[in-house]
């Protein structure tokens, strides 16, 4: 370390994201060389970049590697039950509209499991961020077979390869309705920060796929060797390409990854649309919830 | 505080079950509302979509009972009152995110018009034979509140109630209707908004630097932040400490879940709630509850024209379990005689707090319509022999 590195380690006494992150936590559960840890970095840059009040955001995790995003993050954060985030933020975020609703967990807890409320939401448009882990494994459980898992990647419940094909995760959210759409890679910190910043502006069902490197069980049942090397891995074959067709977008067994923002229009979310239709339908009879949600104070 | 009169329609009725139940949340102050269609409970969600728009409240159809649960969980962390609407296959799915609000200490109102089971079972027809179900079925230990209707006038009223306990105790209530009382048409009379007690959320006065989510400070209840309010509070279904934080250890294991459960049965008489009727000599005392009690009434009056001493018990809160009562009448009752439309769910409590006591006669009956009466009336008769 030279001498000016020395010294602005020694100045940095804390993380430039504490005061978003729950520092009595740390050191958190994740592996090294885990990809989560940057996407909380980027996350909580976006947010405080994107000048949002962040007592109004709320942060809803599932279950999972991917499900523990929650716990350290200092804002509203709710740990909720394994694929029910989603539906959760829902509540969150028709209770009270005024909040900035997010919602970070992994592949197979928001389209495994809770694949049901993630087609819907996209449907409805509803009014919520939606940030997805992608490592393409069950980490937490120890390594098995995903939605999103690759043909012929292993994993500890597809021994001799997985042949069940995958989800095409933009594919699935912008043939659902969802009007953002974008994936990056861990290694993309920059470009992912901007699209959490860009989603943060827009309304409605917001998606972001990241791809993550699993090296405890992901690339260690395939051999496709340290954190490093899948970050390396990334640098070489990620394709920058903005407004794809996402049905070009499926991820095969170690194999080129297209990112980019892929759709990015504006739709009339879910409260919008309730709101303009009662108005017209009800008239003055039609008495919204307020931004302060349904509570009856006293 | 009284009830906000936006969602009071005040006034004589003629109202079924279903529609007195949607009339008693909005009464209540619940202002969200998600469910997923299932007969015989949706028109409790009709009437709400209905009148919601007019009050400030939402209402969402979500795709399953799931979703419709964990919203309701997610959206009464914002303060609002909330509750779902559902019948066995949909309280099946329920369970996890039952359990969830139960682990979190989410204040919300879940309804079951009971219908015929198991599984799909008989979707239009009664039955009672989710009473052990809503007491024990999530996984884990916790304790909830139950209740149970006899009448769509009850059902208004009890709703009411249902909210109240819920917030009083930070506890999911599961309002046991059934499909008799549920699509039963009677006169329902609403008061006036400033005659119905409600209980609001009660938000923390702390400020967010001394606040913990799930700190007693002396007490049993932890103070309630809502999302929003810059608290920035942590909770999840794992085991946690006060601060929400999931630890896990067998210390905070034992003192989670002895509280979740203490915090219900150490007030249990400020919970529970039954009606008595000719109890003083009397050898036989029948135990009912919601429909099967005005069946039951029937079949007391013909073994009283016999000459039978017989009393009546019914159960409107049927957890917490009225258990002290239950041990008192023992030591003075021959039996006790309990018909529902299950086989034998209620009944089990009351042999265990009878304690040998007093004989226990079920009354099965596997649903689809009420017990005739005279299966009561034979059941009183061999019991007071």
């Amino acid at each position: 370390m030279s001498v000016a590195t020395k010294q602005a380690a020694r100045e940095l006494q804390e993380h430039p994201s504490a005061p978003l992150l729950r520092m009595e936590r740390i050191p958190h559960v994740w592996c090294p060389s885990c990809g989560i840890g940057t996407v909380v970095k980027c996350y909580a840059t976006a947010l405080e970049r994107s000048g949002v009040d962040l007592d109004k955001v709320s942060v809803v995790s599932g279950i999972g590697c991917s499900g523990r995003v929650a716990g350290y993050m200092k804002l509203d954060a709710f740990h909720a039950t394994h694929g029910r985030a989603i539906p959760f933020a829902t509540g969150l975020k028709l209770g009270r509209p005024e909040l900035l609703v997010t919602v970070i967990s992994g592949d197979g807890d928001l389209v495994g499991i809770g694949g049901n409320h993630f087609i819907h939401a996209a449907r409805r448009n509803m009014d919520i961020l939606v940030i997805l882990i992608n490592n393409f494994i069950y980490g937490m459980t120890g390594g098995q077979n995903a939605p999103t898992t690759p043909i012929s990647a292993k994993s500890s419940t597809m021994p001799f390869g997985n042949f069940e094909e995958p989800f095409s995760l933009p594919h699935l959210a912008a043939s659902s309705g969802a009007p953002y759409v974008a994936r990056w890679t861990c290694l993309h910190i920059r470009r992912l920060t901007w699209a959490i910043e860009e989603a943060i502006q827009r309304k409605g069902f917001r998606f972001i796929e990241v791809i993550a490197p699993c090296p405890t069980l992901y690339s260690r049942l395939n051999k496709l060797g340290t954190g490093l090397g899948e970050m390396r891995f990334y640098h070489d074959n990620a394709e920058i390409k903005h407004g794809c067709d996402t049905k070009e977008l499926d991820i095969g067994f170690h194999e080129k990854i297209i990112c980019g923002k892929f759709v990015d229009e504006e739709r009339p979310s879910f409260l919008e649309r309730m709101d303009s239709h009662y108005r017209e339908v009800l008239g003055d009879k039609f008495v919204p919830m307020g931004p302060d949600g349904g509570m009856i104070h006293e | 505080m009284k009830a906000d009169p936006a969602g009071v329609l005040t006034g004589a009725h003629f109202l079924d079950g279903d529609f007195a139940c949607g009339e008693g949340a909005m009464a209540a102050g619940c202002r969200f509302v998600a469910g997923y269609p299932i007969t015989p409970s949706t028109e409790v969600v009709e009437r709400i979509s209905r009148r919601f728009p007019t009050m400030g409240g939402t209402f969402i159809q979500m795709e399953d009972e799931l979703a419709s649960m964990a919203a309701v969980v997610g959206g009464s962390w914002t303060g609002s009152k909330t509750m779902t609407v559902t019948s066995g296959p949909g309280f099946s799915l329920m369970m996890e995110n039952i359990g969830l609000a139960a682990m979190m200490e989410t204040p919300c109102v879940v309804v079951n018009v009971q219908r015929g089971g198991p599984s799909t079972g008989l979707p239009t027809m009664v039955g009672q034979a989710d009473v052990m179900q809503a007491r024990w079925g999530s996984h884990g230990d916790y304790e909830v509140i139950a209740m149970s209707p006899q009448s769509p006038q009850e059902a208004f009223d009890l709703t009411i109630d249902a909210f109240n306990l819920a917030e009083r105790y930070r506890v999911p209530v599961m309002f046991m209707m059934d499909e008799c009382v549920g699509h039963m048409t009677e006169k329902v009379v609403i008061p006036e908004a400033d005659e119905i007690e409600v209980v609001p959320r009660q938000l923390t006065k702390k400020s967010p630097e001394e606040y913990f989510p799930y700190d007693l400070n002396g007490g049993q209840l932890p103070e309630f932040a809502r999302a929003g309010d810059g608290y920035r509070f942590h909770t999840t279904g794992l085991t946690h400490d006060e601060k929400g934080y999931p630890v896990m250890s067998v210390e905070c294991q034992e003192a989670c879940v002895r509280r979740l459960v203490e915090k219900i049965r150490d007030n249990a008489d400020d919970i529970v709630r039954f009606e008595e009727e000719g109890i003083d000599g009397a050898d036989v005392v029948v135990v009912a509850y919601g429909i099967t009690a005005r069946v039951a009434r029937m079949a007391i009056e013909v073994a009283r024209n016999e000459g039978i001493k017989v009393g009546f018990m019914r159960l409107i809160v049927l957890w917490p379990f009225p258990e002290k009562r239950i041990r008192e009448l023992a030591g003075k009752v021959k039996a006790f005689v309990v018909p529902e439309i299950n086989y034998g769910q209620m009944v089990l409590e009351v042999e265990r707090c009878a304690a040998g006591k007093a004989a226990a006669w079920l009354v099965p009956h596997g649903g689809g319509n009420v017990h005739d009466p005279e299966t009561i009336v034979e059941t009183i008769m061999k019991a007071a022999k």
